[in-house]
C-alpha cells in the first residue's frame, strides 16, 4: 500500500470528511494509504493545523500525498501545515484545486493504478473548470 | 520608558478578546460567523503561553505568537494573523526603530499576500494593514494619525465588494459590510499604538 500515492481528505466538518473517507474506500478498499481530518482544534466546524499534520503523517507514502480541501480555510491550514513538514517531504506534498468528494474518490482511483503524485493531481483536477 | 512587551500582548488579546462577539457578527454577514470566535480562542492560547513568550527577545517572542495562532486559531485567520507575527519576528531586531516596524510590516504585508493569494482592494486584512505600513515609513506618523488611518481605511472595505474568502460567494451582496479581518487588523493596530503612547 504504500507504493502507492496516498490521500488525505481535509473538511471543515469532521463528518463530511469521514463520509469523503468512507467513499474512498468504498471504490480503492485498503490499497491506497488514506487519513481525514475536519474540525477546529475545538471541535467545531474548521479546520486545524496540527490536525492536517497528523493525517499527512498517517497517509504518508514515498510517492507522495495529495490533499483534497474543501474550503478557503481548509487550503490555507493545509499550505501552512505542507510548509511545517520537514524539507524532504514539503515537495512531495500537493494540494489538489478539485471539488473534495469527487476529487478524493477519483485522485484514489488513480492512485490505487499506480499513479504518479502529478497523475493523482492532474486526475482530481480535471473535475474543475479551467 | 521603552515599551513593555507583556503589556503590548495583553492589551492586544484583551481587545481582541473583549471585541469577540462585534467580530463574529461582521463575519455572520458576510462569511462563517467564526472570526470572532478564532481570534479570541487563538489569543487565549497566547495568553496562556504568556510566560514562554516573554522570556524571549522579541523577534522569538513574535514568532512564538505567530507559531500559536497558526496551530490554536482553527480557520484561515490563523495562518494569515500567523503570516504577520511569524514576518515581523524574522525581520525586526530585539529594539526596532520605527523605520525598522515600517520595513517589516511591508515585508509581513507581502508575506500575507502570498499566503492568501490576495492584493489590496480586494476586502481583506490587508487593505488595513498595507496602508498602514506604508504611513509608517512617510516620515508623518504619529500615534494619532495611525490610529486615524487604521480606521478609515477598515471603514473603506465597506463599499468593497469581496474578492477573496468565502465572503467572494456573496458577490455584490458583500457591498455595505466591513470585512471582519480588516477590522480586527484596526482593533490591533489602535491597540498597540494606545499601549505604546501610554509608555512613550
Amino acid at each position: 500500500m504504500k507504493d502507492k500515492v496516498g490521500i488525505v481528505i481535509v473538511s471543515h466538518s469532521i463528518d463530511v470528511a469521514r463520509g469523503t473517507a468512507d467513499m474512498v474506500r468504498q471504490m480503492v478498499g485498503d490499497t491506497v494509504p488514506l487519513a481525514y481530518c475536519g474540525g477546529n482544534p475545538e471541535g467545531g466546524l474548521g479546520t486545524d493545523v496540527a490536525k492536517i499534520l497528523k493525517a499527512i503523517d498517517e497517509a504518508w507514502s514515498d510517492k507522495g500525498v495529495a490533499i483534497l480541501v474543501d474550503l478557503g480555510g481548509a487550503e490555507t491550514n493545509s499550505e501552512m501545515a505542507v510548509e511545517l513538514l520537514d524539507a524532504g517531504r514539503q515537495g512531495k506534498v500537493v494540494i489538489c484545486n478539485a471539488p473534495i468528494v469527487e476529487g478524493a474518490v477519483m485522485a484514489a482511483t488513480e492512485a490505487s493504478g499506480g499513479g504518479s503524485l502529478e497523475d493523482v493531481r492532474r486526475t482530481a483536477e480535471e473535475l474543475s473548470p479551467q | 520608558m521603552k515599551p513593555d512587551l507583556g503589556r503590548l500582548l495583553e492589551g492586544v488579546a484583551a481587545r481582541i478578546i473583549a471585541q469577540a462577539e462585534e467580530l463574529t457578527a461582521l463575519d455572520s454577514a458576510i462569511g462563517d460567523a467564526d472570526h470572532g470566535l478564532n481570534m479570541k480562542r487563538g489569543f487565549e492560547a497566547v495568553l496562556a503561553d504568556k510566560a514562554n513568550i516573554l522570556a524571549k527577545p522579541l523577534p522569538e517572542a513574535l514568532k512564538a505568537i505567530g507559531m500559536t495562532l497558526v496551530m490554536k486559531v482553527g480557520g484561515a485567520s490563523g495562518p494569515l494573523y500567523g503570516t504577520l507575527f511569524l514576518t515581523l519576528g524574522k525581520e525586526l531586531p530585539e529594539d526596532p526603530t520605527l523605520a525598522d516596524l515600517a520595513r517589516a510590516l511591508t515585508a509581513a504585508v507581502e508575506a500575507i499576500k502570498a499566503r492568501g493569494k490576495a492584493d489590496f482592494d480586494n476586502k481583506t486584512m490587508l487593505d488595513v494593514l498595507g496602508p498602514v505600513a506604508r504611513h509608517l515609513g512617510d516620515g508623518t506618523a504619529t500615534f494619532a494619525s495611525v490610529r486615524a488611518l487604521a480606521h478609515q481605511r477598515a471603514e473603506a472595505t465597506v463599499p468593497m465588494k469581496a474578492i477573496k474568502g468565502r465572503a467572494s460567494f456573496l458577490g455584490e451582496r458583500s457591498i455595505g459590510h466591513m470585512d471582519p479581518g480588516a477590522r480586527s487588523s484596526e482593533l490591533m493596530i489602535t491597540t498597540l499604538c494606545d499601549e505604546l503612547e501610554a509608555c512613550a
